[in-house]
């Protein structure tokens, strides 16, 4: 129980949210009830974001002690963070064939996402491409924190470069899709979503990092 | 100590690049070329918008083109022979320096021979002249970071490429925006904040560099 209980709330915050997601009053906007999509799809996008952060810092305890163990961490937390970003993309893509008619449009921060995802592919073929364990590790170490950095500038500066699209949250909209703009009866299922999908997240990089980690003891008792 | 080694590390890129010209000559050409065929496919229709987007995304190419050689051209022994005389920091400056050098060059070439095809569309061309500087300064930090990473890896080339134009972005996007309002008005108001943001890149990127760059180099 000491152990394990954070993911019994993640579970349990994920449960509240997806049934409260639904019951919930929500503004009558000019979205109306697709309006619910938001305490899935942001959620996308906050775990994405987590999982990248972890990869970065991982990245960088790397590049401190040289110990491989980081690199696997780094490497997972940039697998899931990919899969939470292609399920924001996805889930963002249904969201705008309802409200705008259609799926992708030129847009800061559909963009944004998209650059990071183009980023993070990179990344993987770019550790496919390098033999040697210890040089993978080192010189994709080296292009994970280049290329967050660069990211995390090209996120911020691009809707003052492009102007603001049709998303919301951008500049001075006012639609209640950010927590300063939400009534409380919203937050009350927005919040614990969020950290639900977060808690989601690190759960399955758990998974993923002891995976790994059996495989490689597996392949070292085969050899 | 530093700015003698990196003076000492310049000479070297220079006299390299003297000895070796078909190398120099073949970005060269594809300048031109690229230019050209351009120039053939586009004809008559040239708006504002098309030949400030074409112009930046020919200077991209050539960037990626003059400095993907960067690290790959000398031998990994010649690397190593490098390393014991030179500290890595003073290795990644000097060929920053080098490059932006190369790209300043290069970037006013393209401009005098697309200008020369394509018409003269800037008006305001302090403000033009400056994008160019300061894009051939980010684009040369970046790139240079880029190859050295890349060159760590076998098939170096499409993956300078796959790796650098998604982290080129904010750069390229900031840059695209100064020159166009270069191209549409006068004013040089409004465009204070976009040369404060290409400056924090440019620093950003060195800094970056000069941090990183010793990770990629020992082996």
């Amino acid at each position: 129980m000491k152990k394990f209980w954070w993911k019994i709330l993640g579970g349990l915050l994920l449960l509240y949210a997806v049934i409260f997601g639904f019951i919930v009053d929500v503004p009558d906007t000019m979205i109306q009830q697709t309006m619910r999509n938001l305490f899935y799809h942001v959620g996308m996008w906050f775990g994405m974001f987590a999982m990248l952060f972890v990869g970065f810092i991982y990245s960088l305890r790397y590049l401190r002690k040289f110990d491989e163990r980081e690199d696997v961490v780094a490497v997972e937390a940039v697998n899931v963070g990919m899969m939470f970003g292609f399920l924001g993309i996805f889930t963002g893509m249904i969201w705008a064939s309802f409200t705008w008619g259609t799926p992708w449009v030129k847009d800061p921060k559909l963009n944004g996402a998209a650059v990071g995802l183009f980023i993070y592919l990179a990344y993987l073929i770019l550790r496919g491409s390098i033999e040697d364990i210890h040089k993978r590790a080192k010189v994709s170490a080296v292009y994970n924190i280049f290329a967050f950095i660069l990211w995390i500038v090209f996120v911020l500066i691009l809707p003052r470069v492009s102007g603001a699209g049709l998303h919301p949250a951008t500049g001075n909209d006012v639609t209640p899709v950010l927590p300063m703009h939400m009534d409380s009866s919203m937050r009350t299922v927005f919040y614990p979503a969020m950290i639900g999908w977060i808690l989601l997240g690190c759960w399955i990089l758990q998974l993923r990092i002891r995976i790994r980690r059996i495989k490689a003891t597996v392949n070292e008792l085969l050899t | 100590m530093l700015g003698k080694e990196i003076k000492f590390l310049v000479g070297k890129e220079i006299k390299l690049e003297l000895k070796q010209k078909y190398v120099i000559n073949g970005i060269l050409l594809y300048l031109v070329s690229t230019i050209f065929v351009t120039y053939l496919a586009f004809e008559d229709v040239i708006s504002v918008e098309t030949w400030n987007s074409l112009f930046w995304i020919i200077l991209l190419f050539v960037a990626v083109n003059g400095i993907s050689k960067s690290f790959a051209q000398e031998s990994p022994a010649r690397h190593l022979y490098y390393y014991t005389l030179a500290s890595p920091q003073s290795i990644v400056l000097s060929k920053i320096l080098y490059n932006l050098m190369l790209m300043a060059i290069l970037s006013i070439l393209a401009f005098l021979f697309f200008m020369l095809l394509m018409g003269n569309k800037v008006i305001t061309m302090p403000l033009f002249i400056l994008a160019l500087l300061l894009g051939s300064l980010g684009l040369s930090s970046i790139l240079t970071m880029v190859a050295a990473i890349a060159s760590r890896a076998s098939q170096n080339f499409s993956l300078m490429a796959i790796l650098s134009f998604p982290i080129v972005l904010p750069l390229l996007a900031t840059l695209m925006k100064v020159s166009s309002t270069a191209l549409i008005n006068l004013e040089w108001a409004g465009n204070a904040g976009f040369i404060v943001i290409l400056l924090t890149i440019n620093v950003a990127v060195i800094m970056l560099a000069y941090l990183l760059f010793p990770y990629l180099w020992r082996d």
